[in-house]
C-alpha cells in the first residue's frame, strides 16, 4: 500500500438546530442515505448518514444542538498500529490539546478514536475501524450509480473548509505530525504570512483546508464529491427547485480548479458540492496565490473577494 | 392576507412582509439592503438585529450569536424572525468574535 498514515477523511459531525429540516436537507436535497439514529452521550439526537459510494458505515453525522456549526471532523487511518503511533506523536508534538480516547462504540460500527483539539480550535479524530457495510452499488460487476438517487446524490462526503487563529500550529501539526502535505497556500504581506493552507493526505487536491481569521473553531463548509460540472449545474437547479439558501456559484475555484456551487443547510452551515480539481502527488509543487489575487482564487469567474462568502460561518 | 409594515430605525422608507414571512426573506423579496444577509438559517449571525417595536415570533436560532440574555432584549436574527403586526426593528450586526 502505497497510501499510508492517515489516508483519508472519514467523518465530519455537524450540528443542527432543529433535526428534521436538517434531515430533510442533507437527504432528499443533497441526497445522502440514512444509516441509523441514536442519542449521543448528552442525549442529543444524531443521525449517521453516508455517500452512495462510501464503503464504510457512516460519514456524515448530524446532531441537534443549541449553537450550528462542527462538532469535529475524523480521520482514517491505515492501521491499529498507525492509530497508536499516530496518538503518541500528536501527545509528543505539544501542538494538541484536551486529548483523549473516546470507546470504541461511542459511534456505531466504529472503533476506538483518539480526539484533540488543534491550534485552531476544531476538535479532530483518528480512528482504525469502522465497519465496511458497502456502497450502493456493491462490488462484483457493479452498475456505474445505483437506482434511485435524492438531490444532488454526491459519491461521498469530500473534505471541510475551517477558520481559525492559530494557522501556523495546525499547518505544523498536519504536515510534520499527520503527515499532510500542502498542496496549495494564500500567502500576505509579500508573502510572509500564510493566511491559507490546503493540505491532502491522499491524492486529492485537498481533503481539508484552513483559513487564518481571528476566531477559535469555525466551520466555513462541508463539502460533497460529485462526478462533473453537469451534476455541479443541476445541484444548482435543486437548489432553486427546492428554495433552498444560495450562497454562491455555479462557478469554478482557481484554488484547486474545482468546480462548485455553495448553499446553507436549515441551520446555516455552509455546504458545498464540487466536481474536478486535479490528482495531487507529493512531488507536485505547492501552488502559491498572493493576497492582491485572491479574488480570482476563490472564484476564478468573478475574479472579487466576496464580502459573504469570507464572513459568513458557523 | 394584511402585510406588515418594517421600519428599520435610522432607515429609509418602511418595507412590506407578507403574513408568515420573515423579516429578512421580506426584505430580500423587496430587493432591499437594509440588513446584512447570511445564511438565513439561523446559523451565521450576520443578520442580528433588536426589534424595538412591535410583536414578533423567532424560531431556533444558534446561541454562538444570540444567547438567552440577547433574546431577552428583543434581539434575534432577521432570517429567523416573523413580525406579526408592524415593526421597528434596529440593526445591532453580529456580535465580536473573540477567540
Amino acid at each position: 500500500m502505497a497510501l499510508t498514515g492517515v489516508i483519508r477523511p472519514g467523518h465530519v459531525c455537524i450540528r443542527v438546530l432543529e433535526l428534521e429540516p436538517a434531515l430533510r436537507h442533507y437527504v432528499e436535497t443533497i441526497g445522502l442515505t440514512e444509516v441509523m439514529r441514536d442519542k449521543a452521550a448528552d442525549g442529543s439526537p444524531r443521525v449517521f448518514l453516508k455517500g452512495w459510494d462510501e464503503s464504510d458505515h457512516h460519514s456524515v453525522v448530524l446532531r441537534e444542538a443549541d449553537e450550528s456549526g462542527m462538532d469535529y471532523m475524523g480521520w482514517k487511518v491505515d492501521s491499529e498500529a498507525t492509530l497508536e503511533k499516530l496518538s503518541a506523536d500528536v501527545k509528543a508534538s505539544g501542538l494538541a490539546t484536551e486529548m483523549r480516547w473516546i470507546d470504541a462504540g461511542e459511534h456505531p460500527k466504529t472503533g476506538k478514536r483518539f480526539r484533540f483539539t488543534i491550534p485552531t480550535g476544531h476538535v479532530m479524530e483518528l480512528y482504525a475501524y469502522r465497519e465496511a457495510t458497502g456502497c450502493a452499488t456493491g462490488y462484483r460487476n457493479p452498475d456505474p450509480w445505483p437506482d434511485d438517487l435524492k438531490g444532488m446524490a454526491p459519491r461521498s462526503f469530500d473534505h471541510c473548509l475551517l477558520y481559525g487563529d492559530d494557522l501556523d500550529g495546525t499547518y505544523k501539526l498536519f504536515t510534520e505530525v499527520l503527515g499532510f502535505g500542502l498542496s496549495e497556500q494564500v500567502v500576505a504581506d509579500d508573502g510572509k504570512l500564510m493566511i491559507g493552507a490546503f493540505l491532502s493526505c491522499s491524492n486529492k487536491a485537498h481533503d481539508v483546508a484552513f483559513i487564518r481569521q481571528p476566531v477559535k473553531n469555525k466551520l466555513h463548509h462541508v463539502s460533497f464529491l460529485l462526478d462533473n460540472w453537469g451534476e455541479v449545474l443541476k445541484a444548482a437547479d435543486i437548489i432553486s427547485k427546492r428554495r433552498v439558501s444560495l450562497d454562491i456559484g455555479p462557478t469554478r475555484h482557481g484554488i484547486t480548479r474545482g468546480e462548485t456551487v455553495y448553499f446553507f443547510d436549515p441551520s446555516g452551515n455552509r455546504n458545498e458540492v464540487f466536481s474536478g480539481g486535479y490528482t495531487w502527488y507529493p512531488d507536485k509543487p505547492v501552488i502559491t496565490w498572493t493576497d492582491d489575487q485572491l479574488g480570482a482564487g476563490i472564484f476564478y469567474h468573478d475574479r472579487k473577494l466576496n464580502e459573504k462568502f469570507l464572513s459568513v460561518f458557523t | 392576507m394584511r402585510k406588515h409594515q418594517v421600519r428599520i430605525l435610522g432607515g429609509g422608507e418602511s418595507y412590506a412582509c407578507e403574513a408568515g414571512q420573515t423579516l429578512l426573506a421580506g426584505m430580500e423579496s423587496g430587493c432591499r439592503r437594509d440588513i446584512p444577509v447570511g445564511c438565513r438559517g439561523g446559523g451565521c449571525g450576520v443578520c442580528r438585529v433588536r426589534i424595538v417595536h412591535g410583536p414578533y415570533a423567532a424560531g431556533r436560532m444558534s446561541r454562538a450569536w444570540v444567547s438567552a440574555e440577547d433574546e431577552a432584549r428583543g434581539i434575534v436574527l432577521a432570517c429567523r424572525t416573523r413580525p406579526l403586526d408592524d415593526v421597528v426593528v434596529e440593526v445591532v450586526g453580529r456580535r465580536p468574535v473573540l477567540p
